[in-house]
């Protein structure tokens, strides 16, 4: 499943005085199987776009074909886009509101008129992908639980519609560094195990440099790289001159490089900084 | 003592949860002491209870065992709470709770109007905060239309406003962007630097607590390690075990120095990394 825009613009309030583009041109085909990273600063447009996706914006100019289907076609077609693309909005916890937390992951597929059997397992397979006790958890209510927990009753809801296409905005946004290694280790598994595709906004470098295999760096309403990983963190200047930045490690590498130390500066992760400086320490040991 | 600025005192505090259920120890038995001019950082991850702590500090809190003196007054005395509060101040999480005025200049004037200033006094306050924090040039502005670091930055200057000798910080950064996050941080650097305040910061954020005198971690409602950032960070191995992040050059120079290389173990900046090696 592809999804692709097409000279998609967007303007919020147009024609008064508070209009504002918001995006601007935006050329974008999203493949089958790609772990995408969507970088820029707060009012580059991040947001905006992942609206487009699964057609909860659509453009002012331009098309958005998800699957084969425009976002600006018929209702009942939009129905189908929303089942395909799963969108995990910032603060997701904030729209739990069930009792319980399987009444709360179950609302979506109830709504797709599925059977009981069918929603009960698939309740229980998200609440698995999201690392939640089924039996442990289900009949609590999701208000009594931790923040990190609260987030991922809030994706398996997202998850239990089975998308293929998942798009989470900052979904680490203040967790603390066990909340948020938990949702991403999760992320990272779901994407191996389950042959989806996923969207994931995040400010962090590192935590993008440790999962997406493509980024894509907005700025101003406009896509401004598109690349694999490594390509675009080894534009540090590029990605400096709008505000963004590389990985500590990255940055690291280069400037360990400059220093006249001949070692790959290309490494986004310190497991590999730690193999390439051990391979290049004991290089020089032997000179 | 004269240049203590907060001190604990075998401090415990328990939220009670209704009654249907047991007790819930937030902090138990803490002996903390902050000196005038200090810059700490708190660590510790959710549920650590360093929000208790801090709400302890300013007599939001009142110690359900133990005492919290600030500057000297016991927040138990309450009398001495409306002082208490002018001295030490709070900024939260979220900029959006609080800030309770349609114009910047009037959020950040609330509090001295509070206190009775005469006009002219408050006049000369809310310019003076608003310039400290560099947000003179939107005093005439909407604050909901500010991005969120302006809006951290608005409610630091309400609080500096009320002339406080302390500022206790609650995650301030946990909801801004980087740029935001910069921007709070550089102004609270300038506040203990040339302002000379007392500045509490309650964080995860490992990379805002380098710039710290002295870091606490908290876990379960105890204070567990103390020390220097360096001191700290030094013990890679037990601040992962926590939870908590160490700084990606610091856990580099940790995996090298395993690896049997001749690294210093309190690297905190890529700088000194490069220089190390």
């Amino acid at each position: 499943m592809i999804i692709k825009l097409e000279n998609v613009n967007y303007v919020y309030n147009p024609n008064t005085p508070f209009e504002q583009k918001a995006l601007d041109n935006i050329n974008l085909t999203i493949n089958e199987k790609d772990f995408i990273g969507l970088i820029g600063h707060t009012g580059s447009g991040k947001s905006t776009l992942v609206q487009h996706l699964n057609g909860l914006i659509k453009p002012t100019s331009g098309r958005v074909i998800v699957d084969g289907i425009d976002t600006k076609a018929a209702n009942g077609d939009l129905l189908k886009v929303r089942q395909k693309v799963g969108l995990v909005f910032q603060y997701p916890e904030h729209q739990l509101f069930e009792e319980t937390v399987y009444k709360d992951i179950a609302f979506g597929p109830s709504n797709l008129g599925l059977s009981e059997d069918e929603i009960y397992n698939r309740v229980k397979t998200a609440m698995e992908l999201v690392g939640l006790d089924f039996e442990k958890l289900k009949d609590r209510s999701p208000f009594e639980l931790s923040g990190g927990q609260k987030r991922r009753v809030a994706i398996a809801g997202v998850l239990a519609m089975e998308p293929k296409v998942l798009v989470l905005d900052e979904p680490t946004a203040g967790l603390d560094p066990r909340g948020r290694d938990e949702i991403l280790g999760r992320i990272k598994k779901l994407y191996e195990e389950k042959n989806i595709t996923i969207i994931l906004v995040s400010h962090s470098m590192e935590d993008i440099a440790k999962l997406v295999n493509r980024i894509v760096v907005m700025h101003r309403g406009k896509i401004v790289m598109d690349g694999e990983t490594k390509e675009v963190f080894k534009q540090a200047e590029k990605l400096e001159q709008i505000g963004l930045g590389i990985p500590q490690i990255t940055s690291f590498m280069r400037t360990f490089k400059e220093k006249g130390n001949p070692v790959d500066d290309t490494v986004v992760t310190v497991e590999e900084a730690k193999k390439e400086l051990i391979r290049f320490l004991r290089s020089k040991k032997n000179a | 003592m004269v240049d203590e600025m907060i001190r604990f005192e075998n401090v415990t505090y328990k939220y009670s949860t209704g009654g249907r259920e047991k007790e819930l120890v937030a902090v138990s038995n803490i002996n903390l002491s902050v000196k005038k001019g200090e810059y700490l950082v708190v660590l510790g991850h959710n549920g650590s209870g360093k929000s208790t702590l801090a709400k302890l500090m300013n007599g939001l809190l009142i110690p359900t065992e133990g005492n919290v003196y600030v500057n000297g007054m016991n927040t138990k005395e309450e009398d001495k709470i409306w002082k208490i509060r002018e001295i030490a101040g709070m900024v939260f999480q979220n900029p959006d709770n609080q800030i309770v005025a349609t114009v910047v200049e009037e959020d950040v004037a609330f509090g001295p109007e509070n206190l009775g200033i005469p006009p002219e006094e408050i006049r000369r306050r809310v310019d003076k905060a608003l310039e400290t924090v560099e947000m003179s040039e939107y005093k005439k502005h909407a604050p909901h239309l500010l991005s969120g670091g302006q809006k951290q930055r608005v409610a630091i200057a309400g609080i500096l406003a009320m002339k406080p000798e302390c500022i206790i910080l609650d995650e301030p950064t946990a909801m801004l962007d980087p740029v935001g996050r910069t921007e709070v941080i550089n102004t609270l650097k300038k506040l203990n630097r040339e302002e000379k305040k007392t500045i509490v910061l309650i964080t995860h954020y490992m990379d805002e607590a380098v710039e710290a005198d002295r870091l606490l971690i908290m876990e379960k409602g105890k204070i567990i390690m103390e020390g220097t950032p360096k001191e700290i960070f030094c013990q890679v191995d037990k601040v992962k075990e926590l939870g908590l992040d160490v700084p990606q050059v610091t856990e580099l120079a940790y995996e090298l120095r395993k690896e049997g290389f001749n690294v210093p173990c309190d690297i905190l900046t890529v700088e000194e990394l490069v220089n190390a090696l």
